[in-house]
Formats: C-alpha cells, sequence, structure tokens
C-alpha cells in the first residue's frame, strides 16, 4: 500500500523535520527582527544622514543586495574563517541572513518614508518637535504602517531563503529532510513533505501580517487591503 | 519694543530673489493680513519667520529675542509661532485628539492626561467636538483646518501664522474656519495671507499689500480699501473686486 507506506515515512520522519522547523524559524525571526532594527538604522542614515553617512549606508545596501545570499554565507563561514573570525554554523548564518535581510528593509522602508508628503516633518517642526522628535513621532509611524506589505513579502522570502543556510551545515528543515533523503533515496517525497511544511507556514505568516496590517490600519493611510482567502472581507 | 520685528528680510531660491528687503512689526494681539497676487512671496514670507526657511539677510525678532541668530533654539521659539496651513498637513495617523496633544506631550512636555484634556478644550473651541476620535481622511476640509488651527492654539503661541488658510476649502465651508479666525480676534497675535478681501477688510487691523517681493502699501483696511496711495494697489484691488466680486 504506497499510502500507507507514505504516512509510515511521514511520520518516521516528522521528529527530525520539526527540529530542522525549529532552526528554520529561529534563523527567520532572528534574521527578520535584527534586520529590521538594522535597516531601520539604514533607511534613516540613507535619508537623514549627512553625506558620509548617507553614503555609507548606500554602499552597504549597494553591496549587500548586489551580491547573492549564498557567497555573503560563504564569505561569512568559511572566508572569516580564513582570517581567524570563526563562527558555528547557526551563527554565520543567523548574522548573514540579518545583514542580507536588513540592506532589503532599509529600501522598502526608505521608499514608505520618501512617500509621506514632507508637510508633515514641517508641521511637526512648526510645533517645535526636534528633527529627530519629528521623525520618530510623525514620519515613522506613518512610514512603517505603509510598509507592513512590503515587509510581509520579506518576512516571506526570508523564512524560505534560511535554506540556504544548509549549504553552510545549518541543520534547518532543508537541511534535515537532505539527511533524511540521503540514507533511503526517497527523495521525492521527503521534498514534498518539506514543500508543503514551507507553504502551511508561509500561508500562516501572510495570514498573520494581514491581521496586523488591519490591526495598524489608520484610515487613508496606505493601500486598501486585498481581500483575504480566510475571510470574505 | 514691537512684540515681532521683522527688519529687512531677505531671501533668494537658485538665482531668483523673493523676499527683497521685507520689513514690518507687529504688537501683541495684533491682527495683521497680507494680501498680494501669488508668488510675490508672501508664503516665503511667514516660513522666513519661523525659520522654515531661514532668510538670507536680515532679522526677526520676538519678544525680545532674535530669531535668525544661529546659536538660538529654534525648537523652543518655533512652540511661540503657531503656523496653519494651506493644505492642513495633519498628522494623517493620529486622531483629531492626537494632533492637538501630541505637541504638548512632546514638545511641552504634558503629561497624557493633561494633554489630553487640553486638546479637548482647543476642539471644542473650535467647533469639533463630535470629531475628536476621527482621523484627518475621514473629516472635510474645513474641519481639518479647525484641527490645524486647534493644533495651533494649544501650544499658546504669541503669534499665529496663517498661510492661505482657506484656499484649498470648498467655498461652502470657507465660512466655518473664518469665524473661528474671527474669534481669536484680540486674543493672539495673528499674521493672516489670504485671498478672502471680506474678512481682511473686517478683521484685519493693518493690511499689508506686497508685490514683487516687497511691500508695495501698508495701512488701516479702510483706508487701503478706500484710497490706497499707490496705484499698484489699486490695481490689485480692482482685480480683485471682478475676480471674487466687491464687497
Amino acid at each position: 500500500m504506497a499510502t500507507s507506506m507514505f504516512f509510515e515515512f511521514l511520520l518516521d520522519s516528522l521528529p527530525k523535520l520539526l527540529d530542522g522547523l525549529q532552526v528554520t524559524f529561529l534563523l527567520t525571526i532572528v534574521a527578520i527582527l535584527a534586520g529590521f532594527l538594522i535597516g531601520v538604522t539604514l533607511a534613516l542614515g540613507r535619508i537623514y544622514g549627512n553625506k558620509i553617512i548617507s553614503g555609507i549606508c548606500i554602499g552597504f545596501i549597494e553591496v549587500i543586495r548586489g551580491t547573492p545570499l549564498l557567497v555573503q554565507l560563504f564569505i561569512i563561514y568559511f572566508g572569516l574563517a580564513s582570517i581567524g573570525l570563526v563562527f558555528s554554523p547557526i551563527q554565520a548564518a543567523l548574522f548573514g541572513l540579518s545583514l542580507n535581510s536588513s540592506a532589503y528593509q532599509a529600501e522598502y522602508l526608505r521608499g514608505s518614508i520618501q512617500a509621506i508628503p514632507s508637510g508633515q516633518m514641517v508641521a511637526a517642526r512648526t510645533l517645535g518637535m526636534t528633527k529627530i522628535q519629528s521623525i520618530g513621532t510623525i514620519v515613522l509611524p506613518q512610514a512603517l504602517r505603509i510598509s507592513i506589505p512590503a515587509w510581509s513579502n520579506e518576512l516571506i522570502y526570508l523564512f524560505k531563503y534560511t535554506s540556504i543556510a544548509y549549504l553552510i551545515q545549518v541543520r534547518e528543515l532543508t537541511a534535515e529532510g537532505q539527511i533524511i533523503a540521503s540514507r533511503n533515496f526517497r527523495y521525492v517525497e521527503i521534498y514534498l513533505i518539506i514543500a508543503l511544511i514551507y507553504l502551511i507556514f508561509t500561508f500562516i505568516i501572510s495570514e498573520i501580517v494581514d491581521r496586523a496590517e488591519k490591526r495598524f490600519h489608520v484610515p487613508g493611510l496606505g493601500v486598501p487591503k486585498r481581500a483575504s482567502w480566510l475571510r470574505n472581507t | 519694543m514691537p512684540m515681532l520685528d521683522v527688519k529687512n528680510i531677505h531671501k533668494s531660491f537658485e538665482t531668483t530673489e523673493v523676499l527683497k528687503g521685507i520689513s514690518f512689526s507687529m504688537e501683541k494681539e495684533e491682527t495683521k493680513v497680507i494680501i498680494g497676487t501669488s508668488g510675490t512671496g508672501k508664503s516665503t514670507l511667514l516660513r522666513c519667520l519661523n525659520q522654515l526657511d531661514p532668510p538670507d539677510e536680515g532679522e526677526v525678532w520676538l519678544d525680545g529675542e532674535e530669531l535668525t541668530n544661529p546659536s538660538i533654539d529654534i525648537n523652543r521659539i518655533r512652540q511661540k509661532i503657531g503656523f496653519v496651513f494651506q493644505d492642513f498637513n495633519l498628522f494623517n495617523h493620529l486622531t483629531a485628539l492626537r494632533n492637538v496633544s501630541i505637541g504638548l506631550e512632546k514638545v511641552k512636555q504634558l503629561n497624557k492626561e493633561k494633554a489630553r484634556e487640553r486638546a479637548m478644550d482647543e476642539l471644542k473651541r473650535v467647533g469639533l467636538e463630535k470629531q475628536i476620535n476621527q482621523y484627518p481622511a475621514q473629516l472635510s476640509g474645513g474641519q481639518k483646518q479647525r484641527v490645524g488651527i486647534a493644533r495651533a492654539l494649544a501650544m499658546d503661541p504669541d503669534i499665529i501664522l496663517f498661510d492661505e488658510p482657506t484656499s484649498a476649502l470648498d467655498p461652502e465651508l470657507i465660512g466655518d474656519v473664518l469665524d473661528v479666525m474671527k474669534s481669536l480676534y484680540g486674543k493672539v497675535a495673528m499674521l493672516i495671507v489670504t485671498h478672502e478681501m471680506g474678512f481682511a477688510r473686517n478683521v484685519a487691523d493693518e493690511i499689508i499689500f506686497m508685490e514683487g517681493g516687497v511691500i508695495v502699501e501698508k495701512g488701516p483696511p479702510k483706508q487701503m480699501f478706500q484710497s490706497p496711495t499707490k496705484q499698484r494697489t489699486k490695481e490689485f484691488l480692482g482685480r480683485i473686486a471682478t475676480l471674487y466680486g466687491a464687497e
């Protein structure tokens, strides 16, 4: 019976896959949050910094966006080790994914900040707010709201791209699947299972972000919501 | 000593000189209206006063302090100069109430409760007690502008600068805003750039006519409207009368 064999295989593989999934989640969550903090800093530095700061931010963003994630991970894991900076696989992956995501998040946020009418900043300054207060209380809260759709894309990309960490020996979801498959050669089944796991969680993530977007929605700010698959709104 | 003293302000953008030596002064609680054709530097003048666009030359004094002095803490001074914009510039992510209270919290360091109370009072004053929890996008133009005025008032300014406050409004909404402005007469100094000649005539202590970056003529409304001394002023008022209907 092919079906029962498949389920037996699924049940046998699942504990390992779930271990891997935990690592995938760890990579995703750390990278999105650290990437967010660095990304906000980069975006603000790029827009509001003086020539030098702005130049550094642009340079960093362009280098990160202009090179493959895999190459970045190899440089951090193998390259830096050769000059004495040794990271464990998981450390290298966390570091690389965070930096990589920060460049993309910085660019999404830059677009949003630049979409905020200049009158908002002017009005804040007119009240007597400092530039930093104006950015923090008036510009950023609006920019972050309109970044949520792009940000949710980044989160979903990132969740899937963590699989690349498998190539620097991180035992995340894809790596665990690879290990199982290399033992019993059931590549098709295992990769279908893995694909399904990614799909399920991608769907869940996009629903969560969708709700967050609704929760933070302010009339007149940002684009109208797309209809959710789960709710008829 | 006048409350606001503007001395020989010059301002250029690129190679165009927009303001070519503007001087005037204002007393406490005085209301002055600046009139003139578009592009004569009226808005630029207002932005020069609170240093949004620092003038290239000349001095601005408020309450005995020189605002054009680069070492002054301009953020402290700006609290004393309210600004009401043509296109409102309400904070889009905040309710009407928060629009008014945010400056009190962040700049005047009032606690949330006090700031809220004060904001409520100001919104009542402009007739918007029912709209406090609405966002700018949910308000009409006239309501938005009244929130803008309440936002400026809440900071207890010495003077409020109005930059064409009714120019972006539908005609039937202009009245509400002008009524609010009238109610402020004698309570706070107002410097108003507007094309509302009826309002200028009825409310202003003095009319300032600007053209080509200079003040052509200034005087009490009666004199300016009935017997202007300069030919340019006559021509302008004649054109305005045909445009907006004589009053």
